[in-house]
């Protein structure tokens, strides 16, 4: 087992007000690939929003740990530098700006270093062709006028410029189809390492044909409910969430 | 028309802000009368017609009330501004000759050096007087005209009074009224038939002088197939009493001409700037209007173009700044008269720590004008919640043969754009000027490239600071 890189303990937050995650226990090491799935509502993209920092979440109770450090009252953009990554459920258009410059723009703002365009460029160059994206959508507004699908690949190529040492990924799936998932999920598969480690939030297990999780974590009513190996989402396609509740209650 | 890289140096507010302690005392007039009028009118040595006007101009200026719609305007106290400065100066074709305060302004905005190296000619007014006028050779040998307009209404008299606020008549508005009463300098071009100026001109306006008005007077006549960019610049040192810009500029595109007419305007945050623009564009002519509005502290501004010869054409790209104390009133008018006239308004503007931006604008199409095709973009995008902004287009088309696109926006800077930016590692700082980047850039882009940079530095002086 790798080293500890994520721990959070009896995390409690609310937006405006009303409770979402009411004692999320979670622990990441490195090397490992985690999936977490739950039922519309239970506070799945929450926990990956409150992970990331989003101030339109309030930490109620409870503890995020990075690296061995407490990241609760840390920016979002210190949170990035330190390598945490969030793949957008809903990614946001911003108009006026390329792809290619916004993305200059965050990877010498995450590495502390310049980017020389050129060198830069090979890279995106590179990654883009890995995700079987065309050369124009360097130059195109980010996510502006994208359609779902290619706002998701998208994310996955700033995930795979940015190079996190958490990834978290948020529905990435979901809009996609099997050969999108399946060029996502190869794209993955390829940044995956020793070093880094993933947190993927679902809604059905088809991503999972393609990935070999180590972890499957039940999200219920803003608690973990069950926790296993890939065989729980067997069980759950099976049976559904419901066949949980009495988990909950029991 | 050709891209010429320039390199016009606008580092920071500390070079606008420099000022030069000149003498100012028994060089003056302050307010407005006749005996005013009389001694301006004197001192230039001006034929009677050109008089007659300064005072008809005057009496319009009495008898109109102060405009009630827009901006308030109750800060300004006409008869407190300095209407005209006396100069020591004569105007000089070499900056050596320039007297050394007021090169040292030039040069430190990097004007004489801009005009060596990409402009084809430069004319630079101080207070009252153009202290330096200047042109290429090959221009001139063309036939090209430019020059200061008092030494153009001595030489050229028929085509001054022939033009001569004859767009924008004293009639028109108060400050067009004022502004016949005691303008003084501005520039006269002329680029004769079918000749192309293919490097800019320009002219620059410095207001040094506490308390004062500035008053030029802008007249450019594009002929027939011939074209022209020109390049209008205008900075003030900030003093604590109001200053005021009414400055008047008159174009004329003739049949199948082209004129770029490009403006950075960046007035220190005292200065109210009242400005009347017009453009009379013949048949297949084109006007171009490019329009950087960051200074002043109340800006009303909104060039006119008469389409008036069929398949006349006229585009106007525009981009206002307000920040803190700043009211920018600004847009664009187009009169279609003619059939198969084509326009296009494309405006963004910005407002944060409580500026207020408005877009203004106006498009009518006459009965006659059939087969017009008008399109209007005004996008606003408010930093914070203090600041404030609106949009009011007219649109008046009196006939059904018409292709007209209409779009405006109003919106606040999105906290989940900023939350999206951040969490690749991004400022909050770099987010929002990011965003603010984005919106103009459809704009900027349409910018002449030499003033990329320049507007870019701009926008980063601009957004320094705010962040709270």
């Amino acid at each position: 087992m790798g080293e500890n890189l994520l721990e959070i303990k009896n995390l409690r937050a609310t937006v405006e007000g009303k409770e979402i995650l009411k004692g999320i226990n979670l622990k990441v090491n490195k090397g490992e690939i985690h999936v977490i799935m739950g039922p519309n509502g239970a506070g799945k993209s929450t926990l990956a929003n409150v992970i990331m920092g989003d101030p339109t979440y309030e930490i109620t109770g409870g503890e995020i740990t990075f690296q061995g450090e407490s990241i609760n009252e840390l920016e979002v953009d210190k949170r990035a530098r330190k390598g945490i990554f969030l793949s957008f459920q809903y990614p946001e258009e911003i108009p006026g700006i390329s792809v290619e410059n916004f993305l200059r723009t965050a990877k010498a703002a995450v590495t502390g270093e310049e980017q020389g365009i050129f060198q830069f460029r090979k890279l995106l160059l590179e990654k883009m062709a890995m995700l079987d994206m065309k050369e124009e959508y360097a130059g195109r507004y980010l996510n502006h006028g994208f359609s779902g699908g290619e706002k998701k690949k998208n994310e996955i190529l700033q995930m795979a410029m940015l190079e996190p040492v958490l990834a978290i990924l948020d529905e990435t799936d979901s809009g996609l189809d099997i050969d999108a998932i399946r060029i996502v999920t190869e794209g993955i598969r390829k940044i995956a390492s020793e070093e880094n480690s993933f947190l993927i939030i679902t809604h059905y297990n088809r991503i999972l044909d393609y990935l070999d999780a180590d972890y499957v974590h039940i999200l219920m009513y803003g608690r973990i409910v069950k926790s296993g190996d890939i065989s729980l989402a067997k069980e759950i396609e099976e049976s559904g969430f419901i066949a949980l509740e009495e988990v909950r209650n029991g | 028309m050709a891209k010429v890289k320039q390199d016009i140096q606008e580092p920071d507010r500390l070079v606008f802000d420099l000022k030069q302690d000149i003498d100012y005392r028994n060089k003056t007039w302050k307010g407005l009368s006749v005996e005013l009028i009389e001694e301006i009118s004197r001192k230039k040595q001006e034929p009677d017609w050109m008089r007659e006007i300064r005072l008809r101009s005057l009496e319009i200026y009495k008898s109109k009330p102060m405009p009630q719609w827009g901006p308030d305007l109750s800060d300004l106290d006409v008869n407190e501004i300095i209407t005209y400065i006396d100069p020591d100066f004569k105007k000089q074709n070499s900056w050596d000759e320039v007297p050394e305060e007021i090169k040292e302004i030039f040069t430190a905005l990097g004007i004489p050096k801009a005009e060596q190296e990409s402009l084809a000619g430069v004319g630079a007014q101080f207070d009252s007087e153009i202290v330096y006028q200047n042109m290429r050779n090959e221009l001139a040998k063309q036939g090209v005209i430019y020059m200061d307009m008092e030494t153009a209404l001595q030489e050229y008299e028929d085509i001054i009074r022939e033009h001569f606020m004859k767009l924008v008549p004293p009639e028109d508005h108060k400050f067009a009224a004022l502004h016949g009463a005691v303008w003084s300098g501005g520039s006269f071009v002329y680029v004769p038939e079918g000749v192309q100026v293919d490097i800019p001109l320009q002219s620059y306006f410095r207001l040094n002088a506490p308390g004062a008005g500035q008053f030029e007077h802008t007249l450019i006549i594009v002929e027939k197939g011939a074209s022209l960019q020109f390049i209008e610049g205008c900075s003030a040192p900030k003093y604590s009493v109001n200053n005021l810009h009414a400055g008047c500029v008159e174009l004329y595109v003739r049949e199948g001409a082209r004129l770029r007419y490009s403006t950075i305007e960046n007035w220190s945050k005292n200065m109210y700037n009242l400005n009347t623009k017009r453009v009379l564009v013949e048949k297949d002519g084109l006007i171009e209007w490019i329009s950087g509005s960051f200074g002043s502290r109340v800006s009303m501004l909104y060039p006119m173009s008469i389409l008036k010869g069929e398949g006349a054409r006229a585009e106007f790209t525009g981009i206002s700044f307000a920040s803190k104390n700043q009211t920018l009133d600004t847009g664009a008018k187009i009169l279609h008269a003619a059939p198969g006239t084509t326009s296009t308004i494309n405006s963004r503007s910005i407002a944060k720590d409580g500026g207020k931006v408005f877009y203004r604008g106006l498009v009518k199409v006459l009965p006659e004008a059939v087969n017009s095709k008008a399109s209007v973009s005004c996008e606003s995008l408010m930093l914070d919640s203090q600041s404030r902004s609106d949009t009011v287009p007219v649109i008046d088309i009196r006939n059904d043969q018409v292709d007209f696109g209409h779009e405006a926006k109003v919106g606040r800077i999105s906290e989940e754009a900023i939350y999206y930016l951040m969490s690749r590692g991004i400022s909050e700082e770099e987010a929002r000027a990011l965003i603010v980047r984005g919106f103009v850039e459809p704009i900027a882009k349409e910018f002449p490239l030499e003033y990329a940079v320049e507007l870019n530095n701009l926008l980063k002086i601009e957004l320094e600071g705010t962040i709270g």
